[in-house]
């Protein structure tokens, strides 16, 4: 997957721009993410419902992906079904 | 990717906030998205390789710049204080490209009829007409964002190149989305042909902090607009803040107490200034950027509470730090090199090397990056023990006395040690005996008497080696800085030429 890839759930309004990736499913709501909607929305699943967050970095624990949410919704996302959860990173002051 | 991403999330998480304010018009993140998709419409109809912007800040130059992006076209924006015979060499290296501001200028200097030249006005009005049936859809930025002719100051000026993944490394890396409060407003004052004019428009944009553009300096303008506006933030140069700072001391009554948070960055910022504005605005978080255009602005920061506890300290060295420019940026590797290469260690001068997802180290020529990822910035300076950067010139100023180097910075520090000196300069001039020598320009501060010539040697022969005692001592009023705050040497070599 193209760093600067944009995907869409198929589930919920979510949106990510991918940072990085490597080899696996990108999935949100436990469904896998596509780069056209789909005309209907299928159903979100209740382990990966706990929604995203509008311009949070999701990674997985091996930082082998990061996701941009640029568009928030209600799945949460995952990789090969492995959660992905918020970056942390540290606030720096403004600089310009 | 593409830079146009920070717009449309700004627009679709707060299309109704005001984004950016100029000359008392406000535009919200949803006319900003519209306009500069309009652009986009006029720039491919253009059928041009730039989009060219020779202008003060103003809302065209935010249009401008998310509209190239959009439409996939280099951003170029000229400094305008050039004078005409090379600003006319500019024009013909970016032609074809749509121009826009100063028409009578571009049409004299470039009658080029491949390019699309506009006012500011006619640019505005074209991509809010564009606006209603331009496509959503952006390029997708795998090219060039901004071009920016360095300031050339031994060749014809170079054209730094910047993709759309190095800004965006840089925003993403540094600053989280929408994280400003509602009230919250930054005052840029710095010109659009900046790479720091450039950066602020993406930050601010991205954190929602609204913009206050203030298209020329004048102390009494910026106090004016961050009062009226209630300003939190501002980036300014040493020169500014200088300015600043003489208006409230002679007495500028409106009230700026808002201003919670100053940065600043582009040239040296002399110790008694910082010192004095820290005791200015007691609760201000103060923050120092040191940045190149090849580096997507920012590399290395001092933060505020290392300001506060280098203002207050005793200890010497943590004293010393409010001279630094702090310390990389998580995202950011930095190493100081001797000429050969090797990383020095801590408390060495040399030259430093940046690595990062935001350095570009490309120009249009040719990339400067080593093999491995490093750019060579060809500033001088060191490390401290625990990692803070200090300055000390560029390589390029390295005066070479019979093939022993030395940096200007360290004499220029020992001599700003003395009580009657104000500022110094040092730099390589002509000496038969030894290839180079040492020259210094040196300003007297107000109310002292002139230094004594061979006080000057011995202070700097005690303090360094006698290699580096001045061969000729110059007393100038003033030594030449440009508009950010640069030193310039060039300049000041002239005058032990003369």
């Amino acid at each position: 997957m193209k760093p600067g890839t944009k995907l869409k759930s198929t589930v919920c309004d979510t949106e990510v721009m991918v940072i990085k990736a490597g080899e696996g499913t990108i999935e949100c709501g436990g469904a896998a993410m596509a780069e056209a909607k789909p005309a209907e929305l299928g159903a979100l699943s209740a382990d990966f419902s706990a929604g995203t967050l509008m311009g949070k970095r999701y990674v997985d624990a091996a930082g082998t992906f990061e996701l941009l949410c640029v568009k928030p919704g209600k799945g949460n996302l995952s990789v090969s079904g492995a959660a992905l959860s918020i970056k942390d990173a540290k606030p720096l002051p403004a600089s310009d | 990717m593409n830079i146009s991403l920070i717009l449309e999330m700004a627009a679709d998480a707060a299309p109704d906030r005001v984004g950016l304010v100029c000359d008392g018009q406000r535009w919200t993140y949803g006319d900003l998205l519209s306009a500069a998709r309009g652009a986009a419409e006029a720039i491919r109809a253009a059928k041009v390789e730039h989009v060219a912007l020779l202008d003060e800040s103003s809302e065209a130059g935010a249009i401008a710049l998310f509209g190239a992006g959009l439409a996939g076209v280099p951003y170029c924006p000229l400094n305008y204080r050039l004078a005409d015979a090379d600003l006319a060499a500019l024009l013909e290296r970016i032609t074809p490209s749509v121009i826009i501001g100063d028409v009578a200028r571009v049409k004299r200097l470039c009658p080029d009829e491949r390019n699309l030249v506009l006012s500011r006005a006619d640019f505005v009005a074209a991509a809010q007409a564009a606006a209603a049936s331009a496509a959503q859809e952006g390029d997708e930025g795998e090219g060039i964002a901004i071009q920016l002719f360095t300031s050339g100051t031994t060749a014809a000026p170079k054209a730094a190149i910047l993709r759309h993944s190095n800004l965006l490394s840089y925003i993403l890396g540094t600053v989280e989305f929408g994280s400003a409060e509602e009230t919250d407003a930054a005052l840029v004052s710095v010109p659009p042909y900046h790479i720091a004019g450039i950066s602020a428009l993406l930050s601010s944009i991205y954190s929602l902090r609204r913009i206050l553009l203030l298209p020329a300096f004048e102390p009494e303008a910026w106090i004016r607009l961050a009062s009226a506006e209630g300003a939190t933030n501002a980036f300014v140069v040493p020169t500014m803040l200088q300015r600043i700072i003489n208006k409230i001391d002679e007495g500028a009554s409106h009230d700026i107490s808002t201003l919670r948070a100053i940065a600043y960055g582009g040239g040296k910022m002399p110790l008694e200034i910082i010192d004095r504005a820290l005791d200015l605005f007691p609760t201000a978080s103060f923050t120092n950027a040191y940045g190149l255009t090849e580096t997507s602005s920012t590399v290395a920061l001092l933060g505020p509470d290392e300001h506060r506890a280098a203002h207050k300290a005793t200890d010497e060295k943590v004293r010393a730090r409010l001279a630094s420019v702090g310390q990389p940026l998580p995202t950011i590797e930095l190493e100081i090199r001797d000429e050969d290469g090797k990383v020095l260690p801590a408390g060495e001068r040399g030259e430093i090397y940046v690595r990062g997802d935001q350095v570009s180290g490309e120009y249009k020529e040719r990339s400067a990056l080593t093999a491995d990822g490093w750019f060579p910035t060809r500033d001088a300076g060191w490390l401290d023990e625990e990692g803070y950067l200090f300055l000390s010139g560029r390589a390029d100023d390295v005066i070479v006395r019979g093939g022993e180097n030395m940096s200007p910075g360290e004499i220029e520090d020992v001599l700003a040690t003395h009580a009657a000196i104000a500022d110094s300069c040092a730099v390589a001039v002509p000496s038969v005996e030894w290839g180079e020598a040492v020259g210094v320009a040196i300003v007297v501060r107000p109310g002292h008497d002139t230094p004594d010539v061979a006080d000057l040697n011995a202070l700097i022969r005690g303090r360094l080696r006698s290699s580096r005692v001045p061969e000729k001592t110059l007393f100038v009023a003033e030594l030449p800085y440009n508009e950010m705050g640069k030193l310039l040497r060039r300049e000041v070599k002239k005058l032990f030429a003369d």
